[in-house]
C-alpha cells in the first residue's frame, strides 16, 4: 500500500480531521472567491484579506473530499500573514510540485528547466507530494491553489 | 416466472478485463452503469471485420463494400430486434451514444414541434444528457421546464402527474435511474402524456442492457441508449423512434450519406434511417454492438434481470447487517422496480475517499455527481460512491466492497 500511504500520509488526515481557519471573514474589506470541481463536487470558498503588501488573513470555506480539504487547511496554514510575493512564490512552488505544466512556463511562454523544489520551504506541504501518484486526484490537491491564485488576481485588479 | 440461474463463474470466463489484478488483487469492477466490460466475442468480432471485411459502406459495389453493408444493416435489425421494434430496418438510427441520440431528437423533431410557451417535462432523477439539451432548447424557442419530483424512497412521486402534464409536448424520462436504480412506471406516465398530447422520450441507457425491453409496450415515442452500455464497444449509441415521427423529422447533421440529391443550392435529404446518420457511422461499432446483442440475447435478459434482482437484494442485506445505519444506499429498498445499481453514503467519509481505498481493495466504483447534479441537490449530497452490478457480478464482489467501506471506516473516521 506503498503509494497510498503516500497519498495518506498522517498529517493530510490531520488536517481533514481538524482543518484550520475555518470560516468567513467580512467581505468587503476581504475577497471572496470560489472554487469547483466540476467532475466530483469539490469546492471551496475562500476569504482573503490583503493589507499593505500582506496576506494577513484569509479564512476557508465548503466541503470536498479529504485531499481537497486538507489540502487547503494545509495552504491557509502556508500563506497566511505572508507577503504577496511569498504566496505567489509559494503557488508556484506547490503548483510545480503538481506537476501542472503552466508552472514550467516562463515569461515569454517557453519551456524552462523544471525548478528544484525546496522541499524544506514547503514544510507540511511537502505531505501532499504523494498525490501525484494519483493524477486524478490532483485536481482536488490544486483547487484551493488555483482559487488563491485568481483571487490574489482579482485583488490586485481592483486595486489598479 | 423462475429463470434458471446464470453460471457466473462460466460467464466471467468471456470477459478478458475481468482476469486483471490491480494493487495486486483480482478487480471487482462495479462500475457497469458508467461503461460495461466487453466479452471477448464482441472484442473478436470487430478486430475480424478489420482484419476481413472492412470498407466503407453503402459506398461501393466490391465485395468487401457489399459484405461490409451487409454487416452494418443486419446490425440495425438485430439492434431492432432487440428491442421489439416493429420495423427495425427503418426505426433505429446509429447514433455515437444515448447523449447524441437525444441532442438528435431535441435538434430535430423538438425545433419542429415545439413554439414558444410550450412546456417540456422531465424528471428530477434525470441524467444530465436528458436535462442539458433540453435547457438549451429552451431558452432558444422560449419553452418551460418541468419536473416531476423524486420522493423520500427514490421514486418518481407521480401524485400530480395530470396537473404537470398540462401544456406538455415532450415528456423526458429515465426508463432507470443511473444513481437510485429506480426503475420508472413509463407506460403509466406514456399513458397520461399520450392523452395530453405529448410524445415520449425515454432514456433506456441503464434498463436496456439489464432488463427486456420491448417498445411495442414500453409507451415509448423515441428510446435512447448506448453501446458500451451493453458491453458493445464505446462510440456508437442508439436512437429508436416510431416510424412515423422519423419520417417527419428533418436531417440533424449534414454531409454525405444522409442526402438523396445535391445542387450548389439545395439539396434533398434521404429518407430514415440513413437522413440522421451523416458521414460515415462508425461500422465496426455496429459490428460490436451486433454481437454484445447476440451474447446478451443468448443467455437471456430474463435471467440477467432476475441474476442482478436476487443479488442487489443480497447486497443490500449484507451491506444493512455489516454496516448498519453507517451506510446509506438511496433510493427504493430491495424490489422489483430497482436495478443494480446502488450510491451509497458511508458515514461522512466524502466519495472520493471512499472510491480510493477501495481501488486499493481492487474495488471499482464511481465517486461524483453521476452527471445528475439536480438529484443530487434534491438528495443533499454533493457525492455518492456508486457501485452498479452486471451479470458477471457475485456474492464475493459484494465482501470485497463492504471490506473496503469497513477500512474506509477506520482510516477517516
Amino acid at each position: 500500500m506503498g503509494d497510498f500511504d503516500d497519498l495518506y500520509r498522517e498529517i493530510i488526515l490531520d488536517h481533514y480531521r481538524s482543518p484550520r481557519n475555518r470560516g468567513e471573514l467580512e467581505s468587503p474589506p476581504a475577497h471572496r472567491v470560489e472554487g469547483f470541481n466540476p467532475l466530483c463536487g469539490d469546492e471551496v470558498v475562500l476569504s482573503l484579506l490583503v493589507e499593505d503588501g500582506k496576506l494577513s488573513d484569509l479564512k476557508i470555506g465548503g466541503s470536498g473530499c479529504s485531499i481537497s480539504q486538507s489540502s487547503a487547511s494545509l495552504m491557509s496554514s502556508a500563506v497566511k500573514g505572508k507577503s504577496l510575493e511569498e504566496v505567489h512564490q509559494l503557488i508556484h512552488t506547490f503548483k510545480t510540485m503538481m506537476s501542472i505544466h503552466e508552472a514550467h512556463l516562463g515569461k515569454d511562454g517557453e519551456n524552462e528547466e523544471p525548478d528544484v523544489i525546496d522541499l524544506d520551504k514547503l514544510g507540511e506541504l511537502a505531505a501532499l507530494q504523494g498525490v501525484v501518484k494519483f493524477p486524478v486526484r490532483i485536481k482536488c490537491a490544486t483547487l484551493s491553489w488555483v482559487a488563491l491564485a485568481q483571487g490574489l488576481d482579482e485583488v490586485a485588479a481592483e486595486a489598479s | 416466472m423462475t429463470t434458471t440461474p446464470l453460471n457466473v463463474e462460466a460467464l466471467r470466463k468471456d470477459f478478458p478485463l475481468l482476469a486483471r489484478t490491480v494493487h495486486d488483487r483480482p478487480i471487482v469492477y462495479l462500475d457497469s452503469a458508467s461503461s460495461a466490460l466487453q466479452p471477448r466475442a464482441v472484442i473478436d468480432a470487430m478486430a475480424r471485420y478489420y482484419e476481413t471485411t472492412h470498407a466503407n459502406v453503402h459506398r461501393g459495389v466490391y465485395a468487401t463494400a457489399e459484405e461490409a453493408t451487409h454487416l452494418y444493416e443486419q446490425a440495425r435489425v438485430v439492434v431492432g430486434r432487440f428491442i421489439g421494434a416493429p420495423a427495425p430496418a427503418d426505426e433505429i438510427v446509429f447514433t455515437k451514444n444515448t447523449t447524441e441520440s437525444i441532442n438528435l431528437v431535441a435538434h430535430t423533431w423538438a425545433r419542429t414541434n415545439l413554439k414558444a410557451g410550450d412546456h417540456i417535462l422531465l424528471t428530477e432523477m434525470e441524467h444530465h444528457a436528458n436535462i442539458v439539451p433540453w435547457l438549451m432548447l429552451a431558452e432558444d424557442v422560449g419553452l418551460e421546464l418541468r419536473y416531476i419530483p423524486v420522493d423520500g424512497e427514490g421514486r418518481l412521486d407521480l401524485s400530480d402527474l395530470a396537473t404537470l402534464m398540462a401544456r406538455v409536448k415532450l415528456v423526458g424520462v429515465s426508463a432507470m435511474s443511473n444513481v437510485l436504480g429506480t426503475i420508472n412506471p413509463i407506460a403509466e406516465i406514456a399513458g397520461v402524456a399520450h392523452s395530453a398530447g405529448a410524445v415520449v422520450l425515454v432514456d433506456g441507457a441503464q434498463l436496456v442492457p439489464h432488463a427486456p425491453v420491448d417498445v411495442t409496450t414500453l409507451g415509448a415515442d423515441f428510446l435512447a441508449f448506448s453501446g458500451h452500455k451493453m458491453m458493445g464497444p464505446t462510440g456508437i449509441g442508439v436512437l429508436w423512434a416510431r416510424r412515423e415521427l422519423l419520417n417527419a423529422m428533418p436531417p440533424f447533421l449534414g454531409g454525405g450519406g444522409m442526402i438523396l440529391d445535391v445542387k450548389l443550392d439545395s439539396f434533398r435529404p434521404a429518407p430514415p434511417p440513413g437522413r440522421f446518420e451523416a458521414g460515415t457511422p462508425p461500422i465496426a461499432e455496429a459490428v460490436g454492438l451486433s454481437t454484445a446483442v447476440d451474447y446478451l440475447s443468448d443467455i437471456g435478459l430474463d435471467r440477467i434481470r432476475a441474476h442482478e434482482l436476487d443479488l442487489t437484494n443480497y447486497a443490500l442485506a449484507r451491506l444493512d447487517e455489516k454496516l448498519g445505519s453507517d451506510c446509506r444506499i438511496f433510493g427504493p429498498p430491495a424490489g422489483a422496480d430497482r436495478g443494480g445499481v446502488m450510491s451509497l453514503a458511508y458515514r461522512d467519509v466524502h466519495a472520493h475517499d471512499l472510491a480510493q481505498v477501495l481501488d486499493q481493495f481492487g474495488v471499482c466504483v464511481r465517486p461524483g455527481h453521476h452527471c445528475a447534479k439536480p438529484l443530487m441537490r434534491k438528495l443533499g449530497v454533493q457525492a455518492t460512491a456508486r457501485a452498479s452490478l452486471s451479470l458477471f457480478s457475485d456474492e464475493h464482489d459484494i465482501e470485497v466492497l463492504i471490506e473496503g467501506l469497513v477500512e474506509a471506516g477506520r482510516l477517516f473516521g
